[in-house]
């Protein structure tokens, strides 16, 4: 009777195992929260168009992971996607007037927040924001872009202020 | 001459089994409902093919897992693409290798056990007492034994697929130093459940063939040592041969 009941307990965590399991590929874990040591501090930045970027990509200066992005949102006041990023506290000094770009890691990966750093003397703090901001390439604009400006370009016989006046536009 | 009367015998032969197979489950699945009102039969089928197979699933699991992640790493930071490790890996083992490693190694582990001990019971006349009894040894041997087995290993799969996610999330993300957000954020955008479903139903499709093979070759092994041996070795070469093409089949229907 209890060798039968051993039975039956090694077969039920079994079978929870297996669903657990299943729970785990349904839901993909994912440990999104920044493992920060030592705290972080948030900081937004509100972007045209973010691209692919996704929430618990890397917040990155000069190629070093300081943060992560902690979600994404679209507000509707001002038509932009406003980002949040939590950054290690261990990185408390980037200046205020830092531009953030969204930039693309290598030729299949994931984009990416890269901050360069300005030169203020006020150093970003939590709940700041990045006011200069570069948005996401996308193909299609660029290619929209060239075949404009080459078409300016042929229309006007090297009018090169026409097309570039055009670029800023987009 | 000869040689053509022997291609046509082992021709006959192989539609002959193949007919004696499908009579054998048709039996099977005629005693079903009566072999479920004994679910304690089944469990302990399930605990046999299952439970006791835990561990060498999740050891191979974990070394499968961990070589992709050092495979698939090699291959993508050619590309700069170490990022995308965690999808590569990921789908890698869902669809493909959780369902195919798992079947094989369940019909090396679980499907021996079912066929060895099924054709010792036929050696030994336990089926025939059990006949005289008046108690169908398929309702009170096979079928619990199928539907253990049939339960078990998309079970198996999905536990093998978690631990592999595992196994490449400590080789790429701890050892080789790949980004851990990327990894798990690119495999969550990429990883949709349809292909967790694919990976259940390669499961399940593997599960109904390694089993039936077993259950077959035990319940027809010739009553010796010797029969019992080659019906082992039978349902391990033919479990293998019909996982793998039943994959390449389910993989050109599901893609």
């Amino acid at each position: 009777m209890r060798s039968n009941r051993a039975v039956e307990v090694s077969t039920g965590l079994f079978v929870l195992l297996g669903f657990a399991a299943l729970f785990f590929l349904v839901t993909q874990i994912t440990n999104r929260e920044l493992s920060t040591n030592g705290g972080s501090y948030g900081v937004q930045a509100q972007f045209e168009n973010i691209g692919t970027l996704k929430v618990g990509a890397a917040v990155s200066m000069a190629g070093v992971t300081i943060g992560r992005v902690q979600s994404i949102r679209f507000d509707q006041s001002v038509y932009k996607a406003v980002v949040d990023m939590r950054i290690s506290s261990q990185f408390d000094r980037i200046p205020v007037d830092s531009d953030a770009s969204i930039m693309t890691a290598g030729l299949l990966g994931g984009q990416y927040i890269g901050i360069t750093a300005g030169g203020s003397d006020e150093y970003l703090k939590d709940g700041s924001r990045i006011e200069f901001v570069q948005d996401a390439l996308v193909l299609e604009n660029l290619i929209n872009q060239l075949v404009a400006s080459f078409n300016r370009r042929s229309d006007t016989e090297g009018d090169n202020q026409g097309s570039k006046s055009e670029e800023t536009k987009q | 001459m000869s040689l053509l009367q022997e291609i046509f015998e082992n021709l006959r032969n192989f539609v002959a089994t193949i007919g004696a197979v499908a009579l054998f489950f048709a039996r099977t699945v005629t005693q079903l409902p009566r072999a479920l009102a004994r679910p304690g039969l089944i469990v302990d089928q399930i605990h046999n093919a299952g439970a006791l197979s835990l561990v060498i699933i999740m050891t191979c699991g974990l070394f499968v897992g961990g070589v992709l992640g050092l495979q698939g790493y090699d291959l993508l930071q050619r590309f700069g693409s170490e990022d995308a490790l965690g999808t590569a890996a990921a789908l890698a083992l869902i669809k493909e290798l959780g369902p195919v490693v798992t079947a094989l190694l369940f019909a090396g582990r679980a499907g021996t056990a079912l066929a060895s001990e099924i054709g010792l019971m036929r050696a030994t006349d336990q089926l025939s007492a059990m006949e005289m009894m008046a108690v169908d040894p398929i309702r009170r041997v096979v079928v619990p034994r199928f539907i253990g087995g049939l339960i078990a290993l998309p079970l198996l799969t999905i536990i093998f697929i978690a631990i592999g996610i595992f196994g490449v999330q400590v080789v790429g993300v701890q050892l080789l130093g790949v980004d851990s957000a990327s990894f798990w954020s690119q495999m969550r955008a990429a990883v949709e459940v349809s292909d967790v479903m694919e990976g259940i139903i390669k499961g399940c499709v593997f599960g109904f063939a390694c089993s039936l093979v077993a259950v077959y070759e035990g319940y027809t092994a010739v009553p010796t040592a010797e029969g019992v041996g080659r019906a082992t070795t039978r349902t391990v070469v033919i479990s293998a041969v019909l996982v793998l093409i039943f994959n390449y089949m389910l993989t050109a229907v599901m893609l």
